[in-house]
This record gives structure tokens, C-alpha cells and sequence, in this order.
């Protein structure tokens, strides 16, 4: 059983109070959210454990699991950056962001540096087109990114 | 704080960016300075829902989610007292590529977006509403949350609001990480804890929607627009703009352009002024080759095409393309289209959820055409399968996404055919595949590569 979930379950119990009855389904992305924040992915464990706690099929969980991009079922790297190349930041500079990152780090989009401290992923339109290029550092936007201020990020994160 | 908060100055009346922007302009506080909140008293206090519906229609407000699809018309089709729950939901799931102007409302006017919702709940005898905002948004969520406890503690939200007897209760919902969930039907599914598939109409989900009930999607900024509306009226809200296109629309401007940014433009400006005045025209003095101008679902246009054209819906239409989510992308001279096609086709065959086979298959069937044409590898009858893809495509797929897809393909080939037709042949770009005008990493990368190349070099010698 997760030990993880069973801490969580006073605060999803908290949740239920502003939706209607009857919307337990709906708790599953927000209990999966909630879990990734805390364990960095979604282990079998919780997914057994959200299974009893929800009373949903197994097979919906994986199902929601698989199917947005935002969940990982294995641990990434300390620091996910994950830098956008849809049209509006391919027009200002992401394909060299990417290679940029590559050569700094040793490795190539959706790889883990083999100290666990970065991963690099590719992602579509995080809706911050006007100050392109940008990545996420983990929840944070950086935008209108340069070597400079791309340097200073690796540094702080490598620490 | 966010870059997006910049209030870029440009004529005509302005529902949003009429406040110059603070560390604390979002605030309850502040938002009620400025006139917050009254018309939310005005309704609960003063209108019967049917009324608020009415007005909201006599306002003519098109949708600002992509559609233009008329708002009040939509409420209308709720019925009132039917004895089960009808929910609103504020699609705040902004993921149409080269959109961000619901971000700028989010982080900015939380409360009058809020406002707007708890509005359309009294109209549309809603106890519970939802906002649906995407997994990665982090200030407009963080912005949203405290508007909703802000909004809870002042009586605003709960039980018995401001003492009338009305009470609603809001739910922020986080996606986590899908582009289709911004479709409506998608979005329904994903908040009752799915994986967000669209479905086929009918039923309407306002007659099924959420769980099975009633339920009206309204984007942010058409939310945000019904303060406004109710505040002063349908009459002098139809003061603003052109008659088939009240009010403004918030613009949001990028790419190759002078002056990125969110723009509050009135129906009826004029395109060439936005884009060679306002926005400062391209960069580096560039010229302007064409422009996306609703998000990549939208048709591109030529410069020449949007010579003498307004910015309101109809005009668009007739101009060949559409205003879409107001995500506007100016591309310069000497792009590479065909490198341009790629990166969107990447985007959708990545999107595609899968559940229509010509979606499926064709998005996955084009994207690997684009690549071995950009290889060099491209085949003589490659132009005509892509337009055979994206034909096939057309009204036979759930969602309009596999649409857009096709539209956005062929468009591109309509305008631009020659260059498909130069990089087959010739194995390269007619322009380098260049797709920037300034890159702030190319030659970083080049002293990179230099580097290492260096490091073979000497290695190489040593050994
Ligand atoms: C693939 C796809 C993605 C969409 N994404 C969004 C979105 O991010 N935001 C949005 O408001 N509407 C989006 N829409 C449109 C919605 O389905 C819906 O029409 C809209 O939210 C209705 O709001 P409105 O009537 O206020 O415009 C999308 C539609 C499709 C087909
Ligand atoms: S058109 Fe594509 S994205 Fe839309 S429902 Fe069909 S498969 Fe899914
Ligand atoms: S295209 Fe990169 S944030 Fe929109």
C-alpha cells in the first residue's frame, strides 16, 4: 500500500468539499497531480492505492496515466527542462536552443544525464509565444532565452 | 512577472488593458477600484437569469475560443428549471499554438474572468462551475486560485452570495498535459477523470455535457467579456467594433514580428496598420512574407492578402482565412515554408489522440512525408499525397483537429507550391530551411561545434 497516498487522502478528502456529489471520478487527475508533485512520478503503488481510494477500474487509471504528457510513470532527472519548438518559438531560435542544450548537457531530447540532475524533453505550445524561446525549469517559465541566461539556469541547477 | 503583463499602447476602446499593470493590479482589491464586481451585484441582486441570457445575446458576442460561435445563442439552448444540474465550464486550457492571451487575462484580470463565470452560473442556473486551466500554466493558476479564495472569503462564491439567496462553488481543474483537451467535448471528459477524447455531436453538451448534464464551454476572454456586457449594456457594448464583430478582441502577436505581445484591438482596425505600426512590422527590418492568423488551425495569409483588410470575423472569412483564437503569427521573408509545415505537422501528429483512423493515420502518414522531403528525400507525387492526406481528412473526424490539420497543410502548398516543388528536386531548401530572422543560440552552437570539432582535430593529431 502507498504510504504516499494514505498521507494524501486528509487533503483529497478536502478537495471533494466544492464539487458535487457524485464526482469522484473527477479526483483523479487532481490525486495523480498531487502525487507526481510529491513523489516525482507514479509508482504502481499508488496507482493500487487510488484504485481502493477512488473505487475506478484499473484500466481508466492507466488509460488517464498514458495518456497526458504531464504524467511519468518513472523518475526523471532532479531538473525537467522542457523546452517548447511549435512555430512560434521555431521562429525565434528553439532548434538551436535544443542543440545548445544537448551539447551542454551530453545528451539528446527525452535522455537523462547519467548524474539524475537533468532531463531534456521536446513540448509543443506552453501558450508563451511572444517572449520565444523558452523552456520550463521544472513549474517555471524562462523566457526570452540566451546563452546567457541559459548558462546561469544550468549552473544554479547543477548545484 | 511575466513578460506578457507589458500593456502595448494602441487606439480605440480597450475592456482589459484600460489599467496600467502592478505588482498588485490583479487583486480583489484592486479589480473592485476599478469597478469590480458590480455588475455580479447588478445580476444576483436585480436580473432574473432568462435576462442575463438576453443580454448576453443582444450583445451579438462571438466566441473567443476559436469558433466564433455567438454566446448567447449557446446559453439559450440551456433549459432553465428542468430539475437536473447545469454546469459552466471556463475553457482556460490555451494550447493552440501561437495563443496567449488567455494567460494575460488569467494573470491579470483573474477576478473578472471569475466574475464572468459566476455570472453566466446565474443565468445558466448553475450550483457548481469549473475552470479548466492547462497542467503547465503555473502564475495564471497560482493567480486563479487566490482570486477564488479571495472571491470565497468576500461572499462573492459559496453559499448565499452577497446575501440573495444564490449560491455557486467554483473548481480550478488542472489538465495535465494535452492540446485536445481544449476542445470542448475533450475537455468534459478529461475533467470526469478520462483520457480526453472528443466525441460526436449531437448530443449537444448543452443538453449532455459534464456527467450527462447541461453543460456550456465558454473561453476565458468570452467569459471576461460578460461583466462588460452586463456592466453597461448590449446597447453601448455594440457601440464597440463592427456590427457583425462587437467589442475587441485580445490579440497575441508573435513570431518574426517587431513587437511580440497581447494586443486589445477593436473590431474593424485595420490589419496593416496592427502590423506595420503597433506591432512595429518584422524583425530587423525585414519584410513580411505572410501571417498565420488565428493559431496554426487557422489558414495563412499572403501580405498581399491582408492589404485593405479589418480585423473583425466576416472580413477575415472573405479574406480567406479565419481570426481564430486571436493567436497571430507573422512570419518574414526568406522562411523556409516547407520547414515551417514540418514543425506544425510535427504538432498535430503528436495531438492527435488517436480515435479517428484518418486522423491517426493520416497525421502520422504526412508527418513522415515532410520529413523525407525535408531529408532530401522527397518524391515527385509527394505534394499531391499531401493533399490527398489532408483531403481525406475533411469532415469525416470527430474533432475538428484532423480539419485544421488538412487546411493548414494545404494552404501552405497553395501559397508556397514551388518551394515543395524546389526542395523535391533539388534534395534542399529554397532558403537554407531557415526559419529565423534572429537566432540568439545559432552561434553559440556554431562555437560549440567549432569546439568540438577542434577536440577531434587535436585528438586526432595526438593520436
Ligand atoms: C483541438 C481543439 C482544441 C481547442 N482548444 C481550445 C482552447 O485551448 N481554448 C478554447 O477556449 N477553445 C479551444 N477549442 C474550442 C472549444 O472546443 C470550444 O469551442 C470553445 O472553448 C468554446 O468557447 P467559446 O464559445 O467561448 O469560444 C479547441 C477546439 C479544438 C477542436
Ligand atoms: S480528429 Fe483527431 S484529435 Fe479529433 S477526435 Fe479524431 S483522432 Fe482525435
Ligand atoms: S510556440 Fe513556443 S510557447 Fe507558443
Amino acid at each position: 500500500m502507498s504510504e504516499l497516498v494514505q498521507r494524501l487522502i486528509p487533503e483529497f478528502e478536502r478537495w471533494k468539499e466544492r464539487y458535487p456529489a457524485g464526482f469522484e471520478g473527477s479526483l483523479t487527475i487532481p490525486c495523480f497531480r498531487r502525487i507526481q508533485e510529491e513523489r516525482g512520478y507514479v509508482a504502481d503503488d499508488d496507482v493500487d492505492a487510488l484504485q481502493a481510494y477512488l473505487g475506478i477500474a484499473r484500466t481508466q487509471l492507466d488509460e488517464v496515466l498514458g495518456f497526458y504528457t504531464q504524467f511519468t510513470r518513472k523518475p526523471l532527472g532532479k531538473t525537467h527542462l522542457q523546452v517548447c519548438h511549435n512555430v512560434s518559438c521555431s521562429l525565434r531560435g528553439a532548434a538551436n536552443l535544443v542543440t545548445y542544450l544537448s551539447c551542454k548537457l551530453g545528451i539528446q531530447p527525452g535522455q537523462t544525464t547519467p548524474d539524475g540532475k537533468f532531463t531534456l524533453s521536446t513540448v509543443e505550445c506552453l501558450a508563451s509565444c511572444g517572449t520565444a524561446p523558452m523552456m520550463m525549469v521544472n513549474d517555471a517559465y524562462h523566457e526570452n532565452l540566451t546563452p546567457a541566461t541559459v548558462d546561469a539556469l544550468l549552473a544554479e541547477h547543477s548545484a | 512577472m511575466s513578460d506578457t503583463t507589458t500593456t502595448p499602447a494602441l487606439s480605440g476602446t480597450k475592456f482589459f488593458m484600460n489599467f496600467p499593470v502592478t505588482e498588485t493590479s490583479h487583486s480583489l482589491e484592486a479589480y473592485r477600484a476599478r469597478g469590480g464586481y458590480q455588475a455580479l451585484e447588478k445580476v444576483v441582486r436585480s436580473m432574473q437569469p432568462t435576462e442575463v441570457t438576453k443580454e448576453v445575446s443582444a450583445s451579438g458576442i462571438l466566441g473567443h475560443g476559436g469558433a466564433a460561435f455567438p454566446a448567447g445563442r449557446k446559453w439559450g439552448v440551456v433549459k432553465l428549471g428542468d430539475n437536473q444540474p447545469h454546469y459552466v465550464c471556463m475553457n482556460a486550457d490555451e494550447g493552440e499554438p501561437g495563443t496567449f492571451k488567455d494567460r494575460w487575462l488569467l494573470e491579470n484580470v483573474p477576478h473578472m474572468c471569475l466574475e464572468g463565470l459566476i455570472i453566466a452560473s446565474f443565468a445558466l442556473e448553475g450550483r457548481h462551475a469549473f475552470i479548466y486551466i492547462r497542467g503547465e500554466f503555473d502564475l495564471p493558476y497560482r493567480r486563479m486560485a487566490a482570486a477564488i479564495e479571495e472571491a470565497y472569503a468576500a461572499g462573492l462564491l459559496g453559499e448565499n452570495i452577497l446575501g440573495t439567496g444564490f449560491s455557486c462553488d467554483v473548481v480550478l481543474y488542472r489538465g495535465a498535459g494535452s492540446y485536445v483537451c481544449g476542445e470542448a467535448s475533450a475537455m468534459l471528459a478529461s475533467l470526469e477523470g478520462k483520457k480526453g477524447w472528443p466525441r460526436n455531436r449531437p448530443p449537444r453538451l448543452t443538453v449532455k455535457g459534464l456527467y450527462q448534464r447541461p453543460t456550456v464551454v465558454n473561453n476565458v476572454e468570452t467569459l471576461a467579456n460578460v461583466p462588460v456586457i452586463i456592466g453597461q449594456g448590449a446597447a453601448e457594448f455594440r457601440k464597440v467594433g463592427v456590427a457583425k464583430s462587437p467589442g475587441t478582441q485580445m490579440i497575441s502577436i508573435s513570431g518574426h514580428i517587431a513587437k511580440p505581445g497581447v494586443y486589445e484591438v477593436e473590431y474593424g482596425y485595420s490589419w496593416e496598420k496592427f502590423i506595420y505600426e503597433d506591432c512595429g512590422g518584422m524583425q530587423g527590418g525585414k519584410a513580411l512574407k505572410c501571417i498565420i492568423p488565428g493559431g496554426v488551425s487557422t489558414k495563412i495569409l499572403s501580405a498581399d492578402e491582408i492589404k485593405g483588410v479589418t480585423l473583425d470575423h466576416l472580413t477575415a472569412v472573405a479574406a480567406g482565412s479565419q481570426l481564430g483564437s486571436g493567436g497571430m503569427m507573422a512570419v518574414a521573408e526568406g522562411t523556409c515554408m516547407v520547414r515551417l509545415l514540418q514543425v506544425i505537422q510535427r504538432f498535430y501528429h503528436h495531438e492527435s489522440c488517436g480515435q479517428c483512423t484518418p486522423c491517426r493515420e493520416g497525421m502520422g502518414w504526412m508527418d513522415r512525408v515532410i520529413n523525407r522531403i525535408v531529408r532530401g528525400e522527397g518524391r515527385p507525387d509527394d505534394i499531391d499525397r499531401l493533399y490527398h492526406i489532408s483531403n481525406a481528412n475533411d469532415g469525416t473526424t470527430i474533432c475538428s483537429l484532423g480539419d485544421s490539420a488538412g487546411y493548414a497543410a494545404t494552404a501552405i502548398m497553395d501559397h508556397y507550391r514551388e518551394e515543395f516543388e524546389y526542395y523535391i528536386k533539388n534534395g534542399r531548401s529554397m532558403y537554407d530551411g531557415c526559419l529565423t530572422v534572429e537566432d540568439p543560440f545559432a552561434g553559440a552552437v556554431a562555437a560549440l561545434r567549432g569546439a568540438t570539432a577542434n577536440a577531434t582535430a587535436t585528438a586526432g593529431a595526438v593520436a
